[in-house]
């Protein structure tokens, strides 16, 4: 079943490639939502109760090294699965679209499915890079102003990150002979590696997920390849390339590392309130709008890290804090996903009909485009994370559950809401309020075909503000055990 | 044993709620239809809120909860609920009568406007939102309709978009009060911690109960202040009150219904909810987190009612009367007047929407003017406006025996003066009766007695407008009958006791004080205003008195100067320190990875040239870059893997 997750898009690349010109985007998105369709089976048939790793698939691979080709998925994979499943095509609907943008698209959905499930170091780093090199080439070849430079500084960032993090686990794998997540995730509550090769292990593996979560000082690349890259592509870099990062922190990290995390876990908490607080004060300062979303962007991934780092920064943890905290960190990565792409299909759409994504050349919308202005504030709302709407689910539990695990960093760490509300509020002022820009005139408001995209993704948003329990129950049994591990 | 109302309190807010989503559904176009809807919905709203109001009074003291889960994370369930008791019930009647004579009252007002249709949109989902915030028996789901009670506003004040001032305003609203909402939400956070639990009752487990009160009470004071912060930012509290002036600037019913009856009063109804965590530990009702809440509402009640003397914006003037007496109400909570406070809460927002809904008649019938300078001779244009108008002034002055302010009023004044704190708050909030009662003199002369200034004459309001005012006077003055000391009916239904009647306590000392004080602020402002030109005469003596009051003691310009610069200065730091230090650091980073490549991998060209952003600045072109691809990129990585993957081997051989 994961395989056909895995393969579908895959194959799909190789239609789209030779499909018409015109066609492209219409079967690339058919595929992507076959696959879809296979993830929300697999949801309807995922046992919730159990945090066991489910739908596994297992054979050997190469067996000199220890790499099993081995998929399965918990709560939290499912989830980032079912994340997957839902941007991918709304992002090959933000823009048109040739076939080589298509094929790449679908390239970096099967790394995507792959790096969620697969459960075997080798495999999944293999997912991991591959994920890499489409992204690359999309922002390289449709990007904007500055693609080059983005595209490259993109790549060496990340590709630095993995490098150092392919040998902390070649490290591993030499001191104990398997890459296996759920072995090793065993071995790492007593230690894994002792003294100064566990601190190197550690070292490489944090760096690689740092850059790719775009931690606090790892983060700069973020925002120039955002800004270049084009929406449907910034849509799934920001709703889930980024989350890589995180998943990895949750999946290697936090089990494989806790003393550690724990031993400098004020340094790790510092720099995620750094992530959190200069991100959203930057996002204030920039003109651009979509270079604005990218940083909020980072300081939205700041709040799951510094939850991530919270949990692990007491050697005595209360359940029910590790749990809120865990939980809250799964349901941001979910929310964040949908609402960074919605932010981002609706900046794309202010860029097409304007031509422009500088703040200032907006102005009046809300006289012009009442609908755009309406449902695009939706969105916004919920990036600030008002409570009814999805974001202020996650966060409040994030906050819950650091705020018992660690006071202080919580306590200032929360003034990113304010920052964050700052920065939207007065891209909106500017946006939708005022004088109407000159040619805005010829400025359409939502069509008909956008709107189709637009309201199921709001009321997605909307659903999971105020009844969020469904999400819950994907990942309630996995967060249970993580935290018990933890404990 | 619950009435069948309390599972069902939600009813109240949904009703609203989905008259807001149909109405928007509906389009523009559909303007009577519109209006029908919001005010059918507010309407059955009320009906229910009586029926809410019945158990209440059935049982003194009544309290009955509906508890429920909202989500489970992990094994923890986060459980939400409503909670029915007199201060819930009374809060519900004032909430939907108040905006149902707004509702009305705003199909005149707005009748010409474009937007008319979001308008009452708007406004039933505001009323939606405060609703679900009185009858909330959770902390959390309280803040949940506290923060779109906020988004309301901040709709409703930027509802005039194409004004830049109404969206600068709107912003400002939304901005400041989430500073002190920063506060609220680490107060629900260190409660949720300490308690485990954000129900306010739950059969004894509640955070409000004598369990839980127990279990936090070594950090009760600093929850209390926490939560208080919210309350700061929500009622316009000294130094968060810089927002609720501005506010003036959506349409006058908004302001009658949002920043002067109902939502700035949430702050002080939701520091009455959680008493129990400020007076948690009190000496002779004295703690530290109750002595603040005084000493803030002292400074906003007397800084308030001084700015507004030196202001000419008819609805400024309110904004600020309503600030002030705001602050008279959170003095009233901190020397522990519960029921005080709230009952002045209650005939506030009668008479204070009965003020604002009377300027927006006197703007709407002089053609779209707010300076009472040239205003003038209204007495006789518009007499209904003009007594009901004068009703609202009596009341909100204090005159005594008729009018609601007054008995409510003294009150405070009674609990203020037999405080253990401190006597000073009480001689503060005795002045604070003469100022007010002077600046209203002063309105009152300006727009009502004085010549006629303009040349448009002005026009009574048509009756859609004056039925709601004559409502409102109706009730400002009717409602003194369960408010005097003979027969304190209110306090006593807030209290869960039942009410006795003596004729004889009506007679209080200080009701003649009051009076005497009413009396010298009325007198006052008759003797200076009397013959009072367009130049103010209190401004030709006093003029750099004047000028300091006029500019509100300078408080916006500070924050301007101070916070706003600092914060926006903060801003362009980081920008500037993530464009130019912290890339050049990662690029050194990149730098040191190539260099790692290089060495081991002997000469490079592409390596030795290259730091991170130079090598993208000379990548152009794909043929180049595919070339760079596989001549540098991937052999570095490799090299880089193997080099690394034997140094690895080395450290570990060494180490281990």
């Amino acid at each position: 079943m994961i395989t056909a997750l895995v393969v579908i898009p895959l194959i799909g690349a190789l239609f789209v490639s030779v499909a018409p010109q015109s066609r492209a985007r219409a079967v690339a998105l058919g595929l992507s939502l076959l696959t879809a369709l296979v993830a929300l089976t697999m949801w309807r048939n995922f046992d919730g109760s159990s945090a066991e790793l489910q739908f596994v698939e297992r054979y050997t691979w190469i067996p000199a090294i220890g790499a099993e080709y081995l998929l399965g998925v918990d709560g939290f994979s499912l989830l980032l699965v079912l994340l997957t499943s839902i941007v991918v095509p709304f992002a090959l609907l933000a823009q048109p679209a040739g076939r080589g943008f298509c094929a790449l698209m679908l390239i970096t959905q099967t790394a995507l499915y792959g790096t969620f499930t697969a459960q075997n170091f080798v495999l999944w780093f293999l997912f991991f890079e591959m994920s890499l090199i489409p992204s690359f080439l999309l922002i390289k070849l449709w990007g904007g102003l500055n693609r080059d430079r983005a595209a490259v500084k993109f790549f060496v960032f990340t590709f630095f990150g993995s490098v150092a993090m392919l040998l902390a686990f070649l490290g591993i794998y030499l001191a104990h002979g398997t890459f296996d997540f759920a072995r090793l995730a065993g071995l790492g509550a007593a230690r894994l590696l002792t003294g100064n090769v566990g601190w190197l292990a550690f070292g490489g593996i944090f760096l690689g997920l740092a850059v790719k979560a775009a931690l606090f000082p790892f983060h700069t690349w973020l925002p120039d390849t955002y800004e270049n890259a084009p929406t449907g592509a910034t849509m799934v870099l920001s709703g889930l390339l980024s989350k890589m990062g995180i998943y990895g922190f949750i999946r290697l990290l936090l089990p494989l590392f806790p003393h550690e995390i724990s031993t400098i876990a004020p340094w790790l908490l510092t720099l995620a309130v750094c992530s959190i607080l200069l991100s959203a004060l930057a996002a204030w300062a920039q003109s651009d709008l979509k270079r604005m979303v990218a940083y909020l962007s980072i300081t939205h991934l700041g709040y799951c890290m510094l939850g991530i780092f919270a949990v692990a920064a007491l050697p005595q943890r209360p359940p029910v804090e590790a749990q809120a905290t865990l939980s809250g960190v799964m349901m941001q990565v979910f929310n964040h996903g949908i609402t960074a792409a919605a932010l981002f299909y609706f900046v794309g759409l202010l860029e097409q009909r304007r031509g422009s994504r500088t703040i200032a050349d907006f102005g009046g919308l809300m006289q012009r485009t009442p609908l755009l202005c309406g449902w695009m504030s939706v969105a916004l709302f919920s990036f600030l994370g008002l409570p009814g709407l999805n974001g202020f689910i996650g966060e409040f539990l994030i906050f819950k559950g650091s705020f018992a695990l660690a006071a202080s960093a919580t306590a200032v760490a929360v003034f990113g809401l304010l920052f964050t509300a700052v920065a939207l509020l007065r891209c909106m002022q500017a946006l939708f309020s005022g004088r109407i820009a000159n040619d805005a005139a010829s400025f359409a408001d939502l069509r008909r075909n956008e709107l189709t995209v637009v309201v199921p993704v709001s009321l997605l948003m909307l659903a999971i503000g105020i009844a969020p329990q469904w999400v819950f129950n994907i990942f309630n049994a996995t967060v249970i055990q993580m935290a018990r591990a933890l404990a | 044993m619950n009435p069948w109302i309390v599972p069902n309190l939600w009813i109240i807010p949904a009703l609203p709620l989905l008259a807001s989503l149909c109405i928007l559904s509906l389009g523009k176009a559909r303007r009577r239809p519109a209006a029908l809807v919001a005010i059918f919905a507010q309407a059955a709203a009320l009906v229910l809120a009586v029926a809410a109001f019945a158990p209440t009074l059935a049982t003194p003291g009544f309290r009955a909860t509906h508890n429920f889960t909202w989500f489970t994370f992990g094994e923890n369930a986060v459980r939400i609920g409503f909670v029915l008791d007199p201060l819930t019930a009374a809060m519900l009647m004032m909430i939907t009568f108040v905006s149902l004579c707004i509702f009305v009252f705003s199909t005149g007002y707005m009748a010409e406007d474009a937007n008319f249709t979001r308008f009452f949109a708007y406004l039933s989902f505001f009323s939606a939102a405060m609703l679900g915030v009185v009858i909330s028996n959770s902390l959390l789901l309280l803040f949940v309709c506290w923060e779109l009670v906020g988004l309301a506003s901040y709709l409703l004040i930027g509802f005039w978009i194409h004004k830049p001032s109404a969206a600068a305003a709107a912003k400002k609203a939304f901005i400041t009060t989430r500073v002190g909402d920063i506060g609220f939400f680490l107060g629900i956070l260190w409660l949720y911690g300490t308690s485990g639990t954000l129900l306010l009752y739950d059969g004894g487990r509640g955070a409000l109960e004598a369990t839980s009160l127990l279990a936090i009470a070594s950090s009760a004071t600093f929850i209390a202040l926490l939560i208080f912060c919210g309350a700061v930012g929500k009622s316009g509290q000294f130094p968060l009150h810089v927002w609720l002036p501005d506010a003036m600037e959506g349409p006058t019913p908004v302001s009658a219904l949002i920043h002067a009856a109902t939502m700035v009063a949430a702050g002080v109804f939701l520091v009455a909810r959680v008493f129990p965590f400020f007076s948690s530990g009190a000496v002779d009702g004295v703690t530290p987190a109750l002595t603040v809440v005084v000493w803030v509402g002292v400074i906003t009640a007397l800084m308030a009612a001084l700015i507004a003397i030196a202001q000419d914006d008819i609805k400024r003037i309110l904004a600020y009367s309503t600030v002030s007496q705001l602050g008279l109400m959170m003095v009233s909570l901190g020397v522990g007047g519960v029921a005080a406070g709230i009952v002045h809460l209650l005939a506030h927002a009668f008479f204070k929407a009965l003020l604002f809904l009377g300027a927006g008649s006197i703007i709407h019938g002089s053609h779209h003017e707010q300076d009472i300078r040239r205003m003038g001779g209204l007495r006789r244009l518009m007499p209904v406006t003009f007594a009901t108008y004068a009703i609202g002034m009596m009341s909100l002055s204090g005159v005594p025996l008729l009018f609601s302010g007054a008995w409510t009023k003294e009150e405070i004044l009674h609990g203020t003066a037999h405080w253990h704190g401190s006597p000073i708050p009480h001689y503060l909030l005795l002045l604070g009766v003469v100022l007010t009662a002077f600046y209203m003199t002063r309105q009152m002369i300006y727009v009502f007695f004085a010549p006629q200034r303009t040349q448009n004459t002005p026009h009574e309001s048509p009756r859609v407008m004056t039925i709601p005012l004559i409502a409102l006077a109706v009730c400002s003055i009717g409602l003194s009958v369960i408010l005097t000391p003979a027969w304190p009916w209110l306090h006593q239904y807030l209290l869960g006791r039942p009410a006795e009647f003596h004729l004889g306590r009506i007679i209080q000392p200080m009701l003649f004080l009051s009076a005497v004080l009413v009396g010298a602020g009325v007198g006052l402002g008759v003797l200076l205003y009397r013959n009072a030109e367009t130049s103010d005469p209190l401004a030709q003596r006093q003029p750099a008195l004047f000028r300091f009051l006029t500019n509100r003691m300078w408080l916006d310009e500070i924050y301007h100067a101070t916070v706003l610069r600092l914060s926006a200065f903060a801003a362009l730091f980081a920008d500037w320190m993530d464009r130019n230090v912290i890339d050049r650091l990662a690029g050194g980073v990149g730098g040191f990875g190539q260099l790692l490549g290089l060495v081991t991998a002997g000469v490079d060209e592409r390596g030795i040239n290259a730091g991170v952003n130079e090598s993208a600045d000379s990548t152009r072109g794909i043929g180049r870059l595919v070339s760079t691809w596989h001549s540098g990129r991937v052999q570095n990585y490799l090299r880089a893997v193997a080099v690394g993957a034997v140094t690895l081997l080395i450290v570990y051989a060494w180490l281990g």
